[in-house]
């Protein structure tokens, strides 16, 4: 038998939560190091899995099935393809350099490290399921953490209200879509006389159009709340607000794409022909996503605020991209994804050291950090720029072929949405310029102290991320294709 | 050896982030380590664009030293780098221009290392661009050169920086906008984005309707979409608002290679793309095109004589030298095929490469006595001449090389230029000459306003007393009119390498 190496992946958050939270609550350092140890062991495998999965194999690999209750057809099914591999690699990414960024948390880090790990090993579990009712599973792992990070560690002016209305947005996406695969389940078993959640299952099912076209929109819908998607897109940036630094990277690195990667494996896999269906109401939404959210950005004051609504224009190329169907839309939406993912968390990981020295985010009572943080101030700026999908860094190897399928299907659209570039660039520069260049006020001088080494470490690998997938997009790009080319499969044609 | 003769293109394009990273490590408070590791690694590709030059076979049709390396295969792009004739004039020109800022900055003080980085990332940017020979990884270098720019305005610019490098930026961003759709719809249709592949077979692309359009009109709408990114680059009339701005609040250095080279590459665009990719548009609003330049001629040069701000005098005179690169290419594109056409277009490439070297030094001249006056206001100077004699014998000279005095090389280039467009515009040619006559006129107004005339004392002794250019000064300054002098007197050398290129562009 092979090394079950997502299992590990999967697990090694989990058990590393249960096993913090037994030891003694003051001994802040050991779970602390313990939490790194744990988060580099993961990240360390899930490098080893983009690294070793087979290109020229393709399809879903380091398979593992085993049955857990076989009566209701449920199993233990995990594998990755082209398409999750790199957002599991994200996930490691993100868990690692959150673990870093969290270090100087002292309010309860066991507690807070446990929750963390808990949602870190429900957003593995999601990415790398093959079986309906496990992602289910695993998806309420990863969202009902959230909960309580943000009520307990965030923002004390709106973390009340903000994980409330996080909580009850991404629980009514999520009741939408398991009645939708609920659906599929009985529909699957009355056709085939078969009791299975398996995805490969489903995936074959043949689902009628008729029954396709009615269930569709609640699947896909359901989903995709988590990925911030017009009009659903309200709980998001209040959530990243109210959260502390290191749930804010993990709630826009990797947590919405959860939404959009479980939309587009349930919702657009299983789902084909409702898929083509309603392409075209997807698109509209995602197009508002894109351009409306980079205007809502450009007004915001508060710093995290201009982040979450950037992330919403963001995530909407990322739905924009699937909505084309087409395999450059769907390249670009898996590399945007990763992309994206790494941007943000090097945003809110910057912001949080500023909010934690300065203790203000309004982007007027700022300025001149760049003398104080210029690490900070570099990290920044290079994630302003893949944000504004400058060549040369990893936002544009993304958003590029997300245009191109654009162009595919309604090529009127490609000439709306690139109205967001001027305005995501507009907005960055500013926020760029006024929070880190230009005079620094008074009441700061002397106060902003260094940011520690760790955080160092952390952004300095989000960085080199983006610079390197922009530099050379083969790096993951043929990867993304392969898992691509399986979702065209399914589409029928191409 | 091998490698670099192998590899040379990408040898020249990247050493100057290579010298950019190791500078990254260096401590900042080593400005002179700084500045001589900036300016002895910019001085390397220039000896490496040198072997370049050398090896180049100027009766070669088509793109030398080309290299290929597989860069982005999801959407069929390939790194794809390559010369001819016109790259490789506008590639000596980037690696000629960019050690003499370098060595012109040795006065900057504030955070030297990031500023020398950032003009080393600039090189690489601007260079890029002219060694491109796919469309993406064109558009890659022509946006990611913005970068650096932004902040040589932003961060070491003078006191109304913040309004003019966003006012830079977003220019050429949106300007960039219908480029970039252009480009996406041309990969969309053509699954590559090769330049070779794609001038074929966008020019034998004739479908009936293409997007629900004729394809004439697709054709037409694309055609302005490049025309109207190049054009804010380069800036033509009325696009060029942007540049006094720039230009004015840039440190001198970054104004040399903003004229010098960035606005080179606008005119670039425009001979390396739009002429061979819409021939058949070109010609067909090349008497738009030439109005455009036209105008820019004469309004940049009225402009030009309406400041009594030195830098911003210079500034307009860029949009007055640059409207006789795209008359150039206007004409040529009328009459495309013809030896008016390549005339034309021999004058244009070689009035990119004098507008470089001439205002690349009118504005570190300006720089010179800007640092020790600390104004530019023409008014307040004056009668300078006896006090900074050298500083006055050389201002004279390179004012005589932008005006195009015979003898120099403007003058070769714009007789070019007009030769070429005179038989097929004549009212735009004569125009044209018209605009010359205003240039002399503003150039004359700077001189004197500087030089001559009544002394203004208070520049003549005590704590103003203005001191002559230095050695240093002179360095950066002695190749250029080195250059201008021997260019204007023989140009066949530089023309040759050109005149190929230019025949076989359409």
């Amino acid at each position: 038998m092979q090394f079950p190496i997502l299992s590990v992946i999967v697990f090694t958050p989990l058990v590393t939560a249960l096993l913090i939270l037994l030891m003694k609550p003051e001994r802040k350092t050991e779970v602390r190091v313990a939490a790194l140890a744990a988060a580099s062991f993961a990240l360390l495998l899930s490098i080893w899995v983009f690294i070793s999965y087979d290109k020229t194999a393709a399809g879903y690999q380091f398979l593992e099935q085993y049955s857990w209750l076989p009566a209701l057809g449920i199993s233990y099914h995990v594998g990755v393809d082209g398409m999750s591999a790199p957002l599991v690699l994200l996930t490691g990414i993100v868990m690692f350099t959150g673990v870093l960024i969290s270090w100087g948390i002292d309010d309860r880090p066991r507690e807070f490290f446990a929750f963390l790990f808990l949602l870190a090993g429900g957003v593995f579990g999601v990415f790398v399921s093959l079986d309906l009712f496990m992602l289910f599973f695993f998806y309420e792992i990863a969202v009902f953490p959230m909960y309580l990070l943000i009520v307990i560690w965030g923002w004390v002016k709106t973390r009340e209200y903000a994980a409330m209305k996080l909580t009850i947005y991404l629980f009514l996406g999520s009741v939408m879509a398991l009645v939708g695969a609920l659906a599929m389940y009985w529909i699957n078993y009355q056709n085939t006389g078969v009791l299975t959640f398996d995805m490969l299952q489903l995936e074959k099912a043949g689902f009628s159009s008729q029954f396709q076209a009615i269930w569709f929109m609640p699947v896909f819908m359901g989903f995709a709340i988590l990925g911030g998607i017009f009009p659903f897109h309200n709980w998001s940036p209040d959530g990243h607000v109210a959260a502390p630094t290191a749930v804010s990277m993990f709630h826009a690195g990797v947590l919405m794409k959860l939404g959009a990667f479980a939309a587009l494996r349930v919702g657009v896999m299983l789902l084909p022909e409702g898929a083509k269906q309603w392409a075209w109401l997807i698109f509209i939404l995602a197009m508002i996503n894109v351009v409306y959210g980079a205007f809502i950005a450009m007004i915001q004051t508060d710093l995290k605020y201009v982040i979450g609504f950037s992330s919403v224009s963001h995530m909407g190329l990322v739905m924009l991209g699937i909505a084309t169907l087409t395999p450059e839309g769907l390249t670009g939406a898996g590399l945007q994804m990763f992309s994206h993912g790494i941007m943000t968390a090097l945003f809110f990981a910057s912001v949080g050291m500023i909010y934690d020295r300065a203790h203000t985010r309004m982007i007027p009572e700022l300025g001149g950090m760049v003398k104080a943080l210029p690490f900070v101030a570099i990290a920044f700026t290079i994630g302003g720029l893949v944000g504004m999908g400058m060549p040369g860094f990893s936002g544009f190897v993304a958003e590029f072929p997300i245009f191109m399928g654009v162009w595919k299907t309604q090529w009127l659209a490609a000439v709306i949405a690139s109205i967001s570039i001027i305005v995501t660039a507009a907005y960055i520069l500013i926020a760029v310029r006024k929070v880190f260049f230009g005079e620094m006020p008074e009441k700061f001088e002397g106060h902003i102290t260094p940011i520690t080494a760790l955080d160092k470490v952390a952004l300095f690998t989000l960085v080199l991320l983006m610079t390197g997938l922009g530099a050379f997009p083969n790096l993951m790009a043929p990867m993304i294709s392969l898992g691509v080319q399986n979702v065209l499969r399914l589409l029928g044609g191409a | 050896m091998d490698f670099i003769s192998t590899h040379l293109l990408t040898s020249i394009l990247f050493f100057p982030v290579l010298a950019a990273l190791a500078i990254l490590f260096f401590p900042k408070e080593q400005l002179r380590l700084i500045r001589w590791t900036a300016l002895i690694a910019s001085l390397v590709p220039f000896v490496l664009s040198l072997m370049l030059w050398g090896r180049f076979d100027a009766s070669a049709a088509g793109f030398q030293s080309v290299e290929q390396y597989p860069w982005y295969d999801a959407i069929h792009s390939s790194f794809h780098v390559g010369v001819d004739g016109l790259s490789l004039t506008m590639v000596m020109l980037t690696t000629l221009l960019t050690p003499l800022a370098i060595l012109a900055s040795f006065g900057v003080t504030d955070r030297v290392k990031a500023y020398m980085i950032l003009f080393l990332l600039l090189e690489t940017g601007m260079l890029g661009v002219f060694m491109a020979v796919d469309l993406l990884i064109f558009f890659v270098f022509w946006e990611v050169g913005l970068v650096p720019m932004y902040f040589l305005i932003n961060q070491w610019g003078s006191a109304n920086r913040n309004y003019a490098s966003l006012k830079f930026m977003i220019y050429t961003m949106g300007g960039s906008l219908g480029l970039l759709l252009a480009i996406q719809m041309l990969g969309v249709t053509f699954q590559t984005y090769d330049l070779v592949a794609l001038y074929e077979r966008w020019n034998a692309f004739n479908p009936a309707t293409f997007l629900g359009m004729p394809i004439e009109t697709v054709k037409t709408i694309a055609f302005w979409a490049f025309v109207i990114a190049f054009a804010i680059k380069v800036p033509v009339w009325p696009f060029h608002t942007w540049l006094p701005d720039a230009h004015t609040e840039a440190p001198t250095a970054g104004s040399m290679l903003l004229a010098g080279v960035l606005l080179k590459l606008g005119a670039y665009g425009f001979l390396r793309l739009v002429l061979p990719l819409y021939p058949a548009q070109a010609a067909q609003y090349a008497g738009w095109l030439a109005f455009l330049a036209v105008m820019a001629i004469i309004f940049g040069a009225l402009g030009a004589y309406g400041q009594n701000d030195f830098k911003r005098l210079v500034a307009y005179s860029s949009v007055n030298h640059m409207g006789f690169v795209l008359l150039g290419v206007a004409a040529a594109a009328k009459v495309a095929g013809t030896a008016d056409a390549t005339i034309a277009l021999n004058g244009a490439v070689f009035q990119m490469f004098n507008h470089g070297l001439s205002a690349a030094g009118m504005f570190f001249l300006v720089g010179v006595i800007y640092e020790r006056a600390h104004t530019r206001d023409l008014d307040k100077l004056g009668g300078l001449f006896p006090i900074v004699p050298v500083y006055g014998g050389i201002l004279l000279f390179t004012s005589m090389a932008s005006l195009g005095l015979p003898g120099m090389s403007g003058f070769v280039s714009e007789f070019l230029v007009v030769r070429g467009a005179w038989a097929s515009m004549p009212v735009f040619a004569a125009l044209a000459m018209l605009g010359l006559l205003m240039t002399g006129a503003y150039i004359l107004k700077a001189i004197k306003k500087v030089l001559h005339g009544p002394l203004n004392e208070h520049w003549a002794q005590g704590e103003h007393k203005l001191t002559d250019i230095s050695a240093r000064e002179v360095m950066v300054i002695a190749p250029l009119m080195a250059l201008t002098l021997i260019l204007g007197i023989w140009p066949a050398w530089l023309l040759d390498v050109v005149n190929k290129a230019m025949s076989m562009l359409f």
